[in-house]
């Protein structure tokens, strides 16, 4: 570790003066940007509050039944402080991680043997391909017929939606490795399990982290489906309630809270994938 | 520069190459042609052999074949006597393009060699230090190869192939894709490394100068399928210089082989 922590060292020193001075100009255009981008947002939210103020009804949509972003906020408020929400949240986020980390281990370990071996591609591919097409919440009647407890076929609804973008984005970024690096490899005395090690995954490392972070957003969606129709607890089980209940403004806080989870975890996996290979960056900057 | 690391007694001797009534074949199975027809060739232990030859001439194959990479049809190779089947790390190969992994830092490219061998990190992260200083990258170590210029590059290619200690060098045009300036400071570093090193060096080149400046002996092939057109010895004194280049015998020379070229391609 020591060692590392030496090899990171010299790097600091490379930083070019200049660097100061265009960094204050920068400072100005992006908290301009960022002002823009959070004005808009407001001016949006003021829409929607001026819509659902006036009742307003074209026929084909309406908005007298849409709770007010006021409204939002105090349920919002109000279930913050309610012992139902890390019950509903503990729910669905233990579901989504076992579903995830299954279709992870599963895509990525499958991934990389298709990618390398044209015998698996040919065997294993396409059953799974003859399978892909159909949607994961596709899947929900008959995995309530399999499984029988619904949390199991909630996970399974999930596990299958993260699935298909892990593994077609490891199989692809397996083949897409340039062939003369694994030459290289051979050439300097690389072995078949250390090929894997040192330069299939490395390899494969930014196109397996693309497909885990889609993995992700399809695995909230697919599990909010399934908890809808098929959950006790849980936020999509929490926001279809709300529905049936008639607390229209907690359908809205369910919905943020789905579109929250989401992106958080996406951009979880996408901080750990840029954090993992801290070289793919670099090839663009230097161009 | 600091060159005990391979000058140390664990270096093996250069080998020598043989080829024996050898054959190579490419292409797709439908559409096979012989890149190298019946070609015989000894090269002796240490000595720098350069290969000229039209471009697209199997100059590449008959490097890929030495390394391993590509099997004979006919005939076979000989390292040492040894008839070779598959790549080994004692034969180094050196493409135009650098075949860097961009996910390891330079000093952990240059070592990896040392790690499928099995030998610990600060051991072999030292002696990749120590090749970088012998290749001019000295504190370039912990760059990655993204950050690093083309000659850069191919001298972080030649410290990686080095530290395996080859018996013989493999070089397929590897400064080919570098400015005039850049590339002959490689060529004198190449000079350099390989008066320290006992290594066989067989490079392949298209460029006549390159090759005079260079070799000890230059093979001069034919067009598709190859076979050796001429055997020429390299006579002219070392070190050579931007001087030699332009001496009375080394231009005579370069006449021939650009006559001999001529009728090749």
């Amino acid at each position: 570790m020591a060692v590392t922590l030496d090899l990171a060292k010299p790097r600091t020193h490379e930083v070019p003066k200049r660097a100061s001075t265009a960094r204050s100009g920068q400072n100005a255009t992006i908290l301009r940007r960022r002002s823009l981008q959070i004005a808009s947002i407001a001016l949006c939210i003021g829409v929607w509050q001026l819509l659902v103020h006036a009742r307003l009804s074209l026929g084909i949509i309406t908005f007298a039944n849409v709770p007010a972003p006021v409204d939002v906020a105090h349920a919002l408020w109000g279930l913050l402080h309610s012992p139902k929400l890390p019950m509903h949240l503990a729910a669905s986020l233990w579901r989504v991680l076992s579903g995830f980390c299954a279709a992870a281990v599963t895509g990525v370990a499958l991934g990389l043997a298709i990618g390398r071996h044209r015998l698996l591609e040919d065997t294993i591919l396409p059953p799974l391909e003859a399978l892909r097409p159909i949607p994961a919440v596709a899947w929900i009647p008959l995995a309530i017929l399999m499984f029988p407890s619904s949390e199991l076929s909630m996970v399974f609804i999930t596990f299958i939606g993260a699935l298909f973008p892990i593994l077609l984005n490891t199989v692809h970024g397996v083949e897409a490795i340039d062939p003369r690096l694994v030459a290289t490899a051979r050439g300097l005395g690389t072995g078949p399990l250390a090929l894997y090690a040192d330069v299939i995954l490395p390899g494969a490392a930014p196109a397996i982290f693309t497909g885990l972070s889609i993995g992700m957003g399809t695995a909230w969606f697919c599990l909010i489906t399934a908890e809808m129709i098929a959950g006790q607890y849980g936020i999509g089980y929490f926001t279809w309630e709300s529905y049936t209940l008639q607390n229209y403004a907690d359908i809205v806080v369910g919905m943020a809270l789905i579109g929250m989870l989401g992106m958080g975890s996406s951009l979880l996996i996408k901080r750990i994938g840029l954090a993992l290979t801290p070289w793919y960056r670099l090839r663009g900057e230097k161009r | 520069m600091n060159a005990d690391v391979i000058e140390a007694g664990a270096q093996p001797r250069a080998a020598t190459v043989g080829l024996r009534a050898l054959t190579v074949d490419v292409g797709p199975p439908h559409a096979r042609v012989s890149a190298l027809r019946d070609v015989d060739l000894d090269v002796p232990a240490g000595q720098f052999l350069c290969v000229l030859g039209p471009s697209g001439c199997g100059k590449s194959t008959l490097l890929a074949a030495i390394a391993g990479h590509v099997a004979a049809a006919h005939g076979q190779i000989e390292v040492d006597g040894l008839r070779v089947d598959r790549p080994h790390p004692e034969r180094g190969l050196v493409f135009q393009q650098h075949t860097l992994f961009p996910w390891k830092r330079v000093v952990d490219n240059v070592a990896f060699g040392l790690k499928m061998k099995g030998i610990d990190v600060a051991a072999r992260r030292a002696q990749a230090s120590e090749l970088l200083e012998l290749v001019g990258l000295r504190g370039y170590g912990s760059h990655y190869p993204a950050h690093l210029s083309g000659g850069m590059l191919q001298r972080v290619e030649i410290a990686r192939v080095l530290i395996n200690r080859p018996r013989v060098l493999l070089m397929d045009e590897p400064f080919a894709a570098l400015d005039a300036q850049t590339r002959r400071n490689m060529q004198t570093l190449l000079l350099d490394i390989w008066s320290k090193v006992q290594t066989t060096v067989v490079f392949v080149t298209h460029d006549i100068d390159e090759a005079l400046f260079l070799g000890e002996r230059i093979v001069m092939l034919s067009r598709q399928p190859a076979r050796i057109l001429a055997d020429l010895e390299v006579p002219f004194a070392r070190p050579r210089t931007d001087e030699s280049t332009l001496d009375p015998a080394f231009i005579a020379m370069k006449r021939q082989c650009l006559a001999l070229l001529r009728d090749a391609a």
